[in-house]
């Protein structure tokens, strides 16, 4: 599935470091090295949501599930197989792994698109779907995880479009004010990780 | 008592970009300021912050908000070389452009233009959207920034080399990376979390 064979880190290894492959010593260590508290709280912000001291509401399966999930869509096979193991590791279910391995396969699309208030900005209005969880992976996922997908899409591919009727809706399917809050981070976060691996790894393969 | 959304109360969406001071109004409730605990408090890194709805509601998750501040303040004020300080807002400013962000686009171009002195640049970015011509240098800024945000990613070889053409070292390429990478995390919180309003 994957060209590059990436080790799976502890807790306690930077993960962008082992998904770019910065060994120490590297021209791209030293980089790192310059911006010492974007590298450390980057991690941290990885660990505050992947592995919390307070896990609260959201359990490390949802959190690894969404994980997943997040980084299917960002079509990286490393990044996504990185996330696949650590859910495998979270104590996911076979059942629950398939479903987002499925989730990941129907939800594919291209972003960001979406929609802006009334004016000026209309023309640059651009179409596109949706998600919505097939009935069969819906099964798998259950109704909480369901609802949670379907706004990570959202997140992921068309932001602008987000309105309050989303957070009600999970908010409807179990989620709390708290752990929508966490939903949320999860997504953007990710989507910040992810575009540094994909930027350093790029710049690492030009040195 | 099951939460519910907020309705933001009446006000007037701003319905293009803008370099104008916004308010960000939220759909979710943010945790009063009587109720918050000193880790809440600690998690806000600027006291100031207690006073932002957005910063009160990303409390509810404290150590993620806190390492999400630190994280952002080091990408963006660290003054040890790289990306001069209104690059890195330049290429905030263009990410939360591309992803329709209208709140995020304010602040941060705002900033680029305060440091850059460019306004009339800034301005035809907020104005034209990312493919406007603001000189190659910028051009080239914005164009990695563009590729880095979009899903799935077209950042490629091409973008660093012409960042390299445009005087760029692989210290302020690295800046450019971060400075989108964080724009695609902020950008996704304010779009999804509440709505910009034209202050008044």
């Amino acid at each position: 599935m994957t060209e590059r064979t990436t080790r799976r880190p502890g807790a306690e290894a930077d993960v962008i470091d082992a998904l770019v492959g910065i060994a120490p010593g590297s021209p791209l260590d030293a980089i790192r090295a310059r911006r010492p508290e974007a590298r450390a709280q980057a991690q941290a912000s990885y660990r505050a949501l992947f592995a919390p001291d307070a896990p609260g509401d959201v359990t490390a399966a949802e959190r690894f599930a969404v994980g997943a999930f997040v980084a299917g869509l960002h079509d990286d096979a490393a990044i996504a197989a990185f996330y696949v193991a650590l859910l495998g590791d979270s104590g996911a279910s076979t059942e629950l792994r398939d479903a987002v391995d499925a989730a990941a396969a129907e939800a594919t699309g291209r972003g960001p698109y979406g929609s802006y208030p009334a004016g000026p900005l209309s023309r640059e209005n651009t179409a596109g779907p949706a998600y919505r969880v097939s009935a069969a992976t819906r099964r798998k996922l259950g109704p909480r995880l369901a609802a949670a997908f379907e706004h990570v899409h959202l997140l992921v591919f068309h932001p602008r479009d987000a309105a309050p009727a989303a957070l009600q809706t999970l908010l409807d399917a179990g989620w709390s004010t708290t752990t929508i809050v966490t939903l949320s981070q999860i997504v953007a976060f990710l989507s910040f990780q992810i575009r540094v691996v994909v930027g350093l790894r790029t710049l690492a393969d030009r040195s | 008592m099951p939460e519910t959304v907020l309705v933001p109360p009446d006000h007037t969406a701003p319905v293009a970009f803008t370099r104008a001071q916004l308010e960000w109004l939220p759909w979710l409730e943010p945790l009063a300021v009587e109720a918050m605990t000193e880790r809440h408090m600690a998690s806000l890194v600027d006291a100031a912050r207690v006073k932002s709805p957005y910063f009160r509601l990303l409390a509810r998750d404290p150590d993620a908000l806190e390492a999400r501040t630190r994280t952002d303040k080091d990408i963006f004020y660290n003054p040890d070389a790289g990306l001069p300080r209104a690059e890195r807002e330049l290429a905030a400013a263009a990410t939360s452009r591309f992803n329709g962000c209208v709140y995020c686009a304010s602040v941060h171009s705002r900033h680029a233009a305060t440091y850059s002195k460019r306004e009339a640049d800034v301005q035809r970015l907020l104005d034209d959207g990312v493919g406007a011509d603001l000189g190659e240098r910028w051009n080239a800024i914005v164009a990695a920034s563009v590729a880095l945000t979009a899903t799935p990613m077209a950042f490629g070889p091409e973008h660093v080399e012409r960042l390299r053409r445009a005087g760029l070292d692989d210290l302020a390429i690295s800046d450019v990376i971060h400075a989108a990478a964080f724009f695609n995390w902020a950008n996704r919180l304010m779009l999804s979390l509440g709505e910009p309003a034209v202050a008044g």
